[in-house]
């Protein structure tokens, strides 16, 4: 195992192992992730998609070890970040990890940024942070750099955030993100906030940003169609679990899928297709207080066997493409 | 330039306000009881003697000529006489104004620097001891009556343990006990403000932002939100400061300060109506200037508010 | 079994919600015994406590300490603090729930008109009362107190006065948000009636902050009114009011400061007991802007 772990750090950037977090609220314990595994390459272009409260964000706000204080706490597993395991490690090394090697885009740019410092300051914060030994001339370069590169004129880095648009704040907290040129890109729905046209500029420019930087991109969303558009490969959330995981043919080519995928998928309305209506998932998202003993998706699942309502699945590997249920198990077996 | 503008635009727009009030007063005491040529002669005086008084002060006209005659006069710094000592009222207001103005700008800057932190600390320390105890000082500070707070100090301090003079006006010392009592409802304010207030802020999402970027917390705070959180509290600062004018009526009567709220109460008491319209005028233009003082605060702070605008 | 207690909590009205949130509130609720343990205290002393006794003096008793003859002590007249105490809280107490009374019912009158009617009413009303907030209520009231002179009932309407402009702020921006709001149109949209409309939808979201800043006033009106008796304006001595047992007290206080402890106190706790209630209130309201 241990030697395992060794072998991974070389071809993993991030390598999260049976995460476990809990929030604890005043009346009750939300289980937000429950045995989380997903492995970033680096340089790759990773989508994970679920829906509200599948436990997408905790997974980020885990890795920069932001949960909210008091309430939300790592319960078990580790987050092995190259040699280190973040969830063993000091305030003191995630403050240089955080906007340095790692940065996050939160999902709503309109109120991600401080309202009465300047955009440049905010940006040129970053520099401030990591970079205490470049003189104020370069960081100022440095600044007018990345505004330029983001699509924002430089001269206009001493205006403040009400000044600009969505998309322009969009990409702000860009450029803020990428400016220390961070080894991973955490991005919470970039764009889920934004008009359809500026959204697909925004993520064609993150694309680009990411190839001059060779930045790994983790993009958060419920949006299947941005993640065909943009990502090489997808994991699939369900109830702070990764169901599925597998390059973007593998996954939307639709050969082998988790039935919760299925029905992902066949919630995407389809321009060439004649069907009528389009198919729900029945049912709603199981109720992370009181989480089953099987399978999480039982309840609304097609394909329910009895198996699955009394033993959790385990993972199912081919091809790298992994699936976790029992359906496949069988098959295979 | 745009701020000169902005300020006497401002400025001007004061005048309808003290117009109004005046206004309002002068009806509201011309229909009470009561004759002020009486008032002023005693209760000895011959019908003759009142109507001459009467004729004189203009009395015997109608209400609104009355009061026309007032503003024309006011309009050059003539506010009339006491009707009780015959004093000038706005040298007298003007006399007596440092004295007051002194204690609640001493008052307001003991609470603002002690509050605001207070505030701040109990926000970032949620739950804590801490918070506990500041909120139960603030709710303890806006319940005590100022009046008995200044006696009892006054009886500790003063006559007790003779550390500091119990009355009137002179060195440091003097302002003291007045200036604590007197801010104290502020202190309560600025703890309980600037904590809701912070609370409020600590919550927003740039606060987040700032942590990714790799702010520490304490970074986060004071560069991210304690600048956001002030927004508020310079808007109370500007209330609170207003209401040590008013409480100034307590406290310099306790502690025998010969300010203009000790004025105004024995003019209250006299129905020195001369006396009371002059001040309440006078205070009116303070306390509109402070509120714009508040606000050029605020557009300095927050880059949104556009005065020019 | 949890869906079900949810369910049945959506389908509670929406006041035996708000009564529900301020009885879990700790502090509002010991608001509210004390201040209902004050005013049976105040309105039921005659039964225990003969009025007599406030007034009768006795110069061989003065400056008595606290005996079991005497719960309080006696002032340098002779007379029973605790009776004087307790026939002063009808002053102090009921004073200024009188006063905010009066304040709430104009208040709402103006507001209301201003935010139904809009418009020039709306220009006209707001400007008079931009004037009236021009001035701290304080300095209000006794400026007005001034026209109409000493005297209880003058002092309350003073008082009033100098607090509807605030009132008839609140009310106006209620009365212009919840005019507006889409849970309103939804509401007419799907067939209720207007009273219906009024009472479930509007009173329950536009009445909180009203009540709310009513009862956090009344806590400052309570000092208010002592402070202007110890000041003299208003009720003045022998009348007794917990301002004014201070203020005729005050030269004796070194000697004897009990007899400034038990009405201050008083008036603390009320104004104390009056604000938990305000907050409880507020946050039972609007549990969102709890913290």
């Amino acid at each position: 195992m241990a030697q395992d772990i060794q072998s991974n750090s070389e071809k993993f950037l991030l390598d999260i192992r049976d995460l476990h977090v809990q929030y604890h609220t005043d009346d009750a314990v939300v289980c937000a992730l429950n045995g989380f595994n997903l492995q970033v390459r680096r340089g790759e272009k990773l989508g994970l998609v679920g829906e509200t409260g599948a436990g997408k964000t905790t997974m980020a706000l885990s890795v920069l070890r932001l949960l909210p204080e008091k309430i939300g706490k790592i319960t078990a597993g580790s987050i092995l970040y190259g040699e280190d395991d973040l969830v063993e490690q000091t305030e003191a090394f995630m403050l240089g990890l955080r906007g340095r090697r790692i940065s996050m885009i939160f999902q709503d740019a309109m109120t991600s940024l401080n309202p009465i410092v300047s955009v440049g300051d905010q940006i040129m914060e970053v520099l401030d942070l990591h970079a205490p030994g470049m003189s104020r001339h370069e960081k100022s370069e440095r600044v007018d750099r990345i505004l330029t590169m983001v699509g924002i004129p430089p001269a206009r880095k001493a205006e403040f955030p009400y000044q600009f648009s969505g998309g322009m704040k969009q990409r702000i907290v860009i450029a803020m993100a990428l400016i220390a040129e961070p080894e991973l890109l955490l991005a919470d729905e970039p764009t889920t906030a934004l008009d359809v046209t500026i959204q697909a500029q925004i993520l064609d420019m993150m694309g680009r940003l990411k190839e001059q930087f060779n930045t790994a991109v983790v993009l958060i969303t419920h949006d299947l169609g941005v993640v065909a558009e943009f990502c090489d490969r997808v994991a699939v959330v369900y109830a702070g679990k990764v169901v599925e995981e597998g390059t973007v043919e593998q996954v939307f080519g639709r050969a082998r899928n988790h039935p919760y995928t299925v029905g992902l998928l066949n919630c995407i309305p389809d321009l060439e297709s004649t069907a009528a209506r389009l198919i729900p998932i029945p049912g709603q998202m199981v109720d992370p207080t009181r989480l089953p003993p099987g399978c999480a998706f039982a309840d609304r699942c097609a394909h329910c066997m009895d198996v699955c309502r009394r033993e959790p699945p385990e993972m199912n590997e081919r091809d790298g493409h992994r699936i976790l249920c029992h359906l496949f198990k069988e098959r295979e077996g | 330039m745009y701020l000169v503008k902005y300020s006497v635009k401002r400025l001007m727009m004061l005048i309808p306000v003290i117009l109004g009030v005046t206004l309002i007063l002068y009806f509201v005491m011309a229909l009470a009881p009561g004759n002020p040529a009486r008032q002023i002669l005693g209760a000895n005086a011959s019908d003759e003697q009142m109507a001459a008084l009467e004729a004189e002060m203009g009395l015997d006209q109608p209400i609104i000529v009355q009061y026309a005659r007032y503003i024309l006069r006011a309009v050059q710094l003539d506010f009339g006489t006491s009707w009780i000592n015959g004093n000038d009222v706005l040298t007298t207001f003007l006399s007596k104004l440092p004295n007051t103005l002194l204690v609640a700008l001493v008052a307001t800057l003991w609470a603002i620097a002690l509050g605001i932190p207070i505030g701040i600390y109990s926000a970032v320390k949620q739950y804590s001891l801490f918070d506990y105890g500041s909120m139960i000082v603030a709710m303890l500070l806006f319940s005590l009556p100022a009046f008995w707070m200044g006696i009892l100090s006054q009886i500790l301090f003063c006559v007790v343990l003779r550390w500091l003079p119990a009355t009137g006006i002179g060195d440091w010392r003097h302002l003291i006990l007045p200036a604590l009592i007197l801010g104290a409802n502020t202190l309560a304010a600025m703890i309980r403000m600037s904590r809701t207030s912070m609370l409020d802020v600590l919550k927003q999402d740039y606060i987040r932002t700032a942590r990714a970027k790799g702010a520490s917390k304490r970074r986060a705070v004071l560069k991210h939100a304690v600048g956001n959180s002030m927004i508020p509290v310079i808007t109370q600062i500007g209330i609170s400061f207003a209401g040590c004018i008013g409480g100034a009526v307590v406290t310099e009567t306790v502690f025998t300060i010969p300010g203009i709220g000790a004025m105004l109460i024995n003019a209250v008491k006299a129905r020195d109506i001369p006396v009371v319209m002059g001040s309440v005028i006078f205070i009116a233009i303070i306390v509109g200037v402070i509120n714009l003082i508040v606000d050029l605060i605020c557009a300095k702070v927050d880059p949104r508010i556009d005065l020019a605008a | 079994m949890a869906i079900r207690r949810k369910q049945r909590a959506l389908e509670r009205s929406t006041w035996q919600l708000i009564a529900f949130r301020f009885s879990k509130n700790r502090l509002a609720m010991a608001g509210v015994i004390v201040l209902a343990l004050m005013i049976l205290a105040i309105l039921l002393a005659p039964l225990y406590m003969p009025y007599d006794e406030m007034i009768r003096q006795d110069v061989f008793n003065k400056l008595q300490p606290p005996s079991a003859q005497h719960l309080l002590g006696t002032d340098e007249l002779g007379r029973d603090l605790l009776a004087r105490v307790l026939y002063g809280g009808r002053i102090s107490l009921f004073g200024g729930m009188v006063t905010i009374a009066i304040a709430f019912v104009a208040g709402c009158i103006i507001g209301g008109a201003a935010g139904y009617f809009g418009g020039k009413v709306d220009t006209v009303l707001m400007r008079i009362i931009d004037m009236l907030m021009a001035i701290p209520p304080v300095l209000l009231a006794m400026a007005i107190l001034t026209a109409l002179g000493n005297g209880l009932f003058n002092l309350i309407i003073s008082l009033a006065i100098s607090q509807i402009p605030r009132f008839a702020r609140v009310v106006r921006s209620a009365v212009l948000t919840l005019r507006g709001l889409e849970y309103v149109d939804a509401a007419r949209c799907y067939g209720c009636s207007s009273l219906k409309i009024i009472l479930r939808h509007i009173l329950p979201n536009g009445i909180g902050p009203i009540v709310v800043s009513a009862t956090l006033t009344l806590g400052q009106i309570i000092l208010s009114i002592s402070s202007m008796g110890f000041l003299g304006l208003g009720v003045a001595s022998p009348t007794p009011e917990w301002g004014t047992i201070i203020s005729e007290n005050k030269l004796n206080l070194r000697y004897c400061p009990y007899l400034g402890l038990a009405p201050g106190i008083c008036i603390c706790l009320a104004v104390m007991a009056v604000n938990f209630i305000g907050d409880g209130l507020r946050d039972a309201f609007d549990p969102k802007t709890k913290n």
